[in-house]
Formats: C-alpha cells, structure tokens, sequence
C-alpha cells in the first residue's frame, strides 16, 4: 500500500464580489493524481501561482478540496474518525520556507520542539528534556542552544529547529514547502543533506516543494512539474525531464541558471557543436583533476 | 591615461567596525577592488560574510555614530568616504545606484509606482512632471517592460515582485548611474523572473555602459551575469579572479568548497549537453 495517495484533486478559491456581479471561482488545482510509496520523495517544481503550495496544504488537510480524494495509509484524511485523524495529524508534518513565522518568538528552543511530544507522548520532565537533546543534536545542534529564543538563531540554525519539531514524533511524511529556498548556498547544501540522511535513518517520505531544480533533482526519486493547476509530466529521472518536449517543461529548463560561465543561457541557444565538444573536454579534464 | 578613465569606482583598504558594549567589532576588513566601466563584479559569500556591509559603506548608508569605515572609496576619483550626508545624497541614486533584494518593501505602498518613479527623477535632474514621465515610459520601453503607461498607474502591491524587481532595476538605469549595486536582485523571485531581471541587468550594462557590482550567494547568477568574481569569508576577500579562471581552477580552499557543495544537474554520464 502507498503512503500517500491523491486521487483527482481538485481545489478553488471563491472570491465574493462585494457589489455587484457574480461570485468568482478561481481554480488553483485541477484533477491531480499522484502516490507517493513509503520512504520515497516527490519533487513538486513549478513557477509561482502554479498551486505547490496549496497541494501541500491540501495533502496537510488545512485546505479541503472540492473534489477528490488524500488517502494516507488508505484512509481519506477529510472524512476521517477522530482517532484516526489524530493519528495521520501525527504522522504528518510540515516544514514551512519562513522559518522566523513558523515559530512563536516568546517561546525557547526547547519549548519548540517539545510541543508535539507533550500532545502526543506522555513523558515525564527528566525524559522529555533528553529526547529534546537528542533531536537537538540530531540537527547538529546542542545542549547550549536549548534555551535560546528564535531570534538569537540564524535562519539556518532556525530551520534546524522547525525540522526537529517535525520529526519528534517519528512521523512518516513531511511536506517542506520551500523549506531551503530563503537559505544562502552553504546553508542550503548542508540542510539539504541532513534531510536526505533523516531520510534514510527514519524511513520518512517527503513531498518536497520548491521552485529550484537543482535542489530538487538532488533529493527527490520522483519529479512532478505543476503549471496553472496542472500536473503536467511525472518524472522518475533527471533523463526524462531533460528529454521532455512539454513547452512548460521546455520553459523551466531554459531558465535553469547556468553552472559555468561558459553555459550562459543567452549563449545556449547559439552554442554550436565544437563548442559542445570543448566542454566535454573540458570535463574530462575536471575529473583527471 | 586610458586605463584611469575605464576605473569606475576603486575601494581601498576598507575597514569597517561597529561599536559594541565590549567595545569595537570589525564587521569587514581590507577590503580592496576596483569597478571597470560596463563592467559587471560579481561578489560571493555565505550570509554574514560582510557582502551587504561592503556594498553599503560605498554608499555611506551606514550609522556614523556607531560604526567606523575606514579606507578609501573613490567614484571617478573622488572620494566618498566621510561624505557630509547632504553630498552624498546628490550621488545616491545618481551615480551610484541600490536595489535591494526585496522589491516590496523597496518601494512605499502608499504612492503609485508612476509617483515615486517621477519623483526619483524629479529630485536629480531639471525635468518637469511631463518629462520626467516621458523619460520613464521611454526607459521602460527600452528595456522591454510591457505597457508601461498602464504599469506607472499601478500601486507595488498590485504587481508581482519579478515584475516590481524589473520596474526597480528600469528606475535605477534611468539616471544613466555610473554604478549599480544589485543586492541579491533575483534571490528572492521563481526560476523564470529570476533570468528575465538578470537579462534586463545585462541590457542596462550594454545600452548605458553601466558598471555593476552583483551581489550574491547563488553562484548560478554569478556565473550567469558576472566578468569578474570577489569571493568573501568572514568580512575578508579570500579570492578575486576572473570568472571563467574562478569556476575553472578556483585557488582557495573556501571556493573550491563553494563549487563544490553547490547542487547540481550535472551526471559524469551527460556533462554540460544538458543545458541544450
């Protein structure tokens, strides 16, 4: 059985006219389909508007759609009983991109991360405090760091923090939405690490949502492209989304930035065959190196 | 003779401090570099590696009273450093012009951007209202922004922030400045205004030959824009090169982290064809 499975979703929002004229209905997802098997990842990639981010909420349970189905572990997440519904809440978690707006600034680091335990497992001070440690060191993080408030953490060291919170409770899936965007080149690299060893320590699924490729493709088994509400293509490998003729698909990969100086997109479009050659060259070079 | 007139603008031993209870912290330190005309510098670091402090001491934005700059900074050989504020000010926007990272709050919500493009025109140049708007839909025209009549009319908050981004960048290129500071001017747009405002910096180098200093984390828009690389760690430059030599064969220890830490599309199976 898949862990996460959305059948047909589909979500509006509905903007009442104060005045005059007809109540407005604007369609942010259409009919989206797709299953996400348990310790795997699904990249959502797409321009801005094109509705990731209320997929997530949507796969979360914060916004109900229209029409369709979330099953998680095979039980609707909308018309779920009470117990079960705490149940998935458990196993559910999210990372956010803000993480400064993810946390409440009056409170410690501590406090933070200990609230999901205090609603879910009944541990006693002494037991609590050391499973925070642990998570806290978990994130390469310490000790020293357990009474400190938001803002005396970098937004790296922050993100941290909303990612212990997340897998306190051991949970099976965790929808980070933009989660490494705001984050400077070192920081993302090593946050994008740790999350791909929490991956495999804890067996945890991600549905990874962002607009940048490259971080993307360098954590996800599975690569959805979303535009205008549209699951436009499903990709199991880097080969296939590269090799895709979709106009949408074609557009995104035009505007990837370009990794060496010599590839400068203005350039790509006229770069002749020798020049091609030149690089490969080039390449082989890097790797005698 | 020729070579003098190409310098730009040259930093020179800067050095800047901030006073705190325990006395003087240096934020950045020696550092020395020089803007060629047309130019576009490429500046790299990770957050808190001095990048904004440095670009923000050229345009003496910070509190004198508890910071200290020391060193040289000269625009076509004058200097900057210890400017009174009613001096600089005739440079800001004029010479030497900002954007920031974060367009909305860049501009001020109240207003329609039509007014605080007019009026950044107004304070610099003898233009009436009627030619200063002339002077900012023919710029916009110029750097292939859509229906600019109708967009000055709009308030920032009815636009998206890569289209607020582009109408910032068409502002500061209207005074025809000598330089441009981008401070991180795409870090915080999707994938395609991202490449859309990088080409429009790119336009506004060649047709004004304008000299840029691009400020940012994402070696992807460094290697996208920028002729000249100055890598920064902890208030220090520990490498400038060319960038083409950079990404090829980076000296320090700390770039090659840099490059090699950076996620990537390229497999050893298919190297750079990729891209095509």
């Amino acid at each position: 059985m898949s862990l996460l499975q959305a059948k047909q979703v589909s979500f509006s929002y509905n903007s009442k006219k104060l005045f005059k004229g007809n109540d407005q209905t604007n369609k942010i997802l259409n009919e989206i389909s797709f299953t996400i098997e348990e310790g795997s990842c699904l990249g959502l990639i797409g321009t801005s508007g094109a509705g990731k981010s209320t997929l997530g909420k949507v796969v979360l349970g914060i916004q109900r759609p229209q029409q369709g189905q979330v099953l998680f572990q095979g039980h609707d997440i909308f018309h779920a009983n009470k117990a079960t519904k705490q149940q998935i809440r458990r196993n559910l978690q999210v990372v956010f991109q803000d993480s400064f707006s993810a946390v409440n600034p009056r409170m410690t680091a501590e406090r933070i991360i200990s609230e999901p335990l205090e609603n879910y497992e009944k541990l006693t001070v002494g037991e609590q405090r050391k499973k925070v440690i642990e998570l806290l060191e978990r994130v390469g993080l310490n000790k020293k760091d357990l009474n400190k408030y938001p803002h005396q953490f970098s937004g790296g060291q922050l993100q941290r923090i909303n990612i212990a919170r997340a897998i306190a409770l051991k949970p099976k899936l965790i929808v980070l939405d933009e989660s490494v965007s705001s984050l400077d080149m070192v920081t993302q690299s090593l946050i994008l690490e740790l999350l791909s060893e929490l991956k495999d320590d804890y067996g945890l699924s991600y549905l990874f949502i962002t607009h940048d490729i490259k971080a993307a493709f360098s954590i996800s088994d599975q690569i959805g492209v979303l535009e205008k509400g549209e699951l436009i293509e499903l990709y199991d490998s880097k080969d296939q989304f590269f090799s895709s003729k979709h106009p949408v698909v074609k557009r995104l990969r035009d505007s990837i930035l370009a990794e060496h100086p010599r590839f400068r997109t203005l350039q790509r479009q006229t770069l002749v065959k020798k020049q091609i050659s030149l690089g490969e060259e080039h390449l082989k070079d890097e790797r005698k190196r | 003779m020729e070579t003098k007139d190409q310098n730009i603008l040259s930093v020179r031993g800067l050095h800047v401090q901030v006073r705190t209870q325990e006395g003087f912290s240096t934020l950045v330190q020696n550092i020395n570099f020089e803007m060629n005309k047309g130019k576009i510098l490429g500046l790299v670091g990770e957050s808190g590696s001095g990048k904004t402090v440095t670009s923000m001491s050229i345009v003496q934005l910070h509190d004198k009273k508890n910071m200290d700059i020391r060193g040289s900074i000269t625009l076509h050989g004058k200097e900057l450093n210890g400017l009174e504020n009613r001096e600089i000010r005739k440079i800001r926007g004029k010479d030497i012009a900002f954007i920031m990272q974060n367009p909305m709050n860049a501009f001020t919500p109240v207003f329609t951007i039509g007014h605080q493009f007019i009026e950044t025109i107004k304070s610099h140049t003898f233009l009436n209202k009627k030619q200063a708007k002339e002077l900012a839909i023919e710029v916009m025209e110029s750097v292939d922004l859509p229906n600019p009549d109708k967009l000055l009319k709009n308030y920032p908050f009815q636009l998206s922030g890569g289209m607020l981004q582009r109408v910032m960048i068409s502002m500061a290129a209207c005074l025809q400045p000598s330089v441009i500071i981008a401070d991180e001017p795409s870090t915080a747009l999707d994938l395609h205004s991202q490449l859309l405002v990088l080409r429009l910096l790119d336009k506004v180098r060649s047709e004004y030959g304008t000299s840029i200093l691009l400020i940012s984390h994402d070696l992807g828009v460094i290697s996208e824009l920028a002729d000249d690389v100055i890598v920064m760690q902890n208030g220090r430059i520990v490498e400038s090169a060319n960038v083409l030599d950079l990404f090829d064969a980076p000296q320090h220890e700390y770039t090659k982290k840099l490059l090699r830490t950076r996620p990537t599309l390229y497999s050893q199976k298919q190297p750079y064809t990729y891209m095509l």
